[in-house]
């Protein structure tokens, strides 16, 4: 039998409640360009960085939404723009600094100088030079600037997005899920730096894993082991925004020591009660928040997820970077008025999360596992099955219902099949 | 003129320090620095904006022993091989026993599948100080250039 022209990389998805996902979306090319055009350049809103890096008129910082180069400045007035890091004239990126301070920014191949906004005003040789031509008198300015993107802030959350028809930002993220913003963006922020990493797998293993609150105590053993996490903990677990793509995890503080005999009962690896810190003072919880929480965990889709492990507070911003790549960039931030005991005690607890934080170093071994266990199997599909039975239950730890509302929406937004529509294309 | 005799004695610390991590004698990197210590890990990035975000931030050595047993009972993650290359030493006396040191370094770190790749380059900023009859670590900051860090970081630098 010859071998046929590439077949989709899948028929649909078997399932509409996304509990049944193909594999090929984590490895297809086919997909990860779908999702470019649809999402990253469709109806969304992308996380570039906090207004707290960029306080000064004339501030700039590269980034991206997806696979686009993008730049957010503040403009002499400051306000907010952003805009793709392509020359209008032959495409060569303008900006080449990762963060900075300028009026204007220069092509450096033929200088073609562009203000804050994006706006081109400077051509050399436009009217050309003693006699010799320059540009044709058709040439207009005005429209050969930057391509720019529709920004916003909210909080002190910047975001931009490539589509006239989205919704205003306050109403993407939602009521309720802005609800949970404003808990950690209460006050004035200060921005402390950031941390890079980058792992060899799918950036939608990466929002799985910050909507899948049932991993946290099984892979995080140091959760389980100090009682930061348990699953026996109160919880609150709710998704929202457009097609319910955006989630938020709370675990609540309360008393733990019921929660720990589970563990032992079951015998689940993750406890062991003969395991004490040196040095606990890693693991205070100075209350700052109406809602004593040890963990809340945001994702508003695509490229931002909200974090406050105990005291310690990170914008996630979420890049892709090909079909088994991405990169995350942790931006670190306190607040203005923390007195210098409280900033010492959040520098402290950046031990606990980033690239070698004590409880998040698995999650990019476990989405590379994924990865590397996927690869040649398109059509099989991961089960997503845990509390299906009971969709209305938002106050356990015990759930993947995040994770299938996510895929439900994910569906709908890439105008995947689902059902027995796809069962019976791919019979 | 140089000290040839505290030269040798800072290039045996440092042979020291990496053969520890690179051996995987990890109980006794704690034992190389004062109780009152400082270790960081912390991208050139944010040192150069004066921002303090760090990847490891150990103030104390029984933050330090904490992240040995951390690893060693807690952390899942692939085995580590790595290779430190210590080079271009340079130092300052600042009393009798004190000593501020700079260095450049590189890890190359082998995968299972038998792949060795430059996992991190940058230089270390140190504080010695002399105890007894032995140097240790009173700060010792890793200041990496290789801003992403692939996958995650485990083992300290």
């Amino acid at each position: 039998m010859p071998i046929t022209a590439a077949a989709p990389p899948f028929a649909g998805f078997p399932r509409g409640d996304g509990s049944r996902i193909p594999y090929a979306v984590f490895t297809s090319q086919e997909v990860y360009d779908r999702e470019q055009a649809l999402i990253f350049r469709g109806p969304t809103w992308s996380f570039l960085g906090l207004e707290a890096e960029i306080p000064h008129p004339g501030d700039f910082k590269s980034t991206f939404v997806g696979d686009t180069p993008v730049v957010m400045t503040r403009d002499e007035d400051g306000a907010l723009a952003a805009w793709v890091n392509r020359c209008a004239h032959r495409g060569a990126m303008v900006c080449r600094q990762a963060r900075g301070n300028a009026a204007t920014h220069s092509c450096v191949y033929h200088q073609w100088r562009y203000d804050s906004r994006g706006d081109l005003f400077g051509v050399p040789f436009l009217r050309g030079l003693g006699g010799q031509a320059g540009m044709p008198a058709d040439f207009d300015r005005a429209a050969n600037g930057l391509r720019k993107l529709r920004v916003d802030s909210y909080a002190g959350l910047v975001f931009a997005t490539f589509s006239n028809t989205v919704s205003p930002l306050a109403d993407y993220i939602g009521p309720v899920m802005g609800g949970y913003v404003d808990r950690i963006f209460h006050k004035p922020i200060e921005y402390l730096g950031c941390t890079r990493q980058f792992s060899n797998s799918n950036w939608k293993l990466y929002l799985e894993n910050v909507k899948d609150p049932y991993h946290a105590s099984l892979l995080h053993l140091f959760h389980t082991t100090f009682n930061i996490f348990r699953v026996g903990m109160k919880a609150h677990c709710v998704s929202g925004g457009p097609h319910e793509l955006h989630s938020i995890i709370l675990a609540i503080k309360d008393d733990q020591a019921a929660t720990a005999g589970a563990y032992e009962a079951q015998k689940i690896r993750a406890y062991d009660s003969g395991f004490a810190l040196a040095d606990p003072s890693i693991l205070a919880l100075v209350p700052e928040f109406d809602l004593l929480a040890t963990n809340h965990i945001q994702p508003i889709f695509p490229q931002l997820v909200i974090q406050q492990i105990h005291n310690s507070l990170v914008a996630r911003q979420l890049l892709p970077k090909g079909p088994d790549a991405f990169e995350l960039v942790f931006h670190f931030f306190g607040y203005q008025d923390d007195d210098a005991e409280m900033r010492k005690l959040r520098i402290k607890q950046a031990n606990l999360v980033g690239p070698a934080g004590y409880i998040s170093m698995e999650d990019t071994e476990a989405t590379e596992l994924v990865q590397r266990g996927v690869a040649a199997d398109g059509a099989a599909t991961s089960v997503i099955d845990m509390g299906r039975d009971a969709p209305d239950q938002t106050d356990t730890l015990i759930t993947e219902g995040l994770i299938r509302a996510f895929w439900a929406g994910y569906r709908t937004l890439m105008g995947f099949d689902a059902g027995e529509a796809a069962e019976a294309a791919a019979g | 003129m140089i000290d040839l005799v505290l030269r040798q004695e800072l290039l045996a610390l440092q042979d020291e320090y990496i053969a520890t991590l690179d051996t995987d004698a990890l109980e006794l990197w704690p034992e190389m620095f004062v109780d009152d210590c400082l270790y960081e890990i912390i991208p050139k990035e944010n040192e150069d904006l004066g921002l303090p975000a760090p990847v490891i931030h150990c103030d104390g050595k029984a933050m330090l022993r904490d992240r040995v047993i951390s690893l060693r009972n807690a952390n899942i993650f692939q085995p580590v091989v790595y290779r430190h290359f210590v080079s271009g030493l340079s130092f300052t006396t600042t009393d009798a026993v004190t000593v501020e040191m700079r260095s450049s370094y590189l890890v190359i770190n082998t995968s299972q599948l038998g792949q060795s790749v430059v996992y991190q380059t940058g230089r270390y900023h140190d504080v010695v100080v002399r105890d007894g009859d032995r140097w240790r670590f009173r700060s010792k900051r890793a200041i990496y250039d290789t801003s992403r860090i692939q996958t995650a970081l485990a083992i300290p630098i």
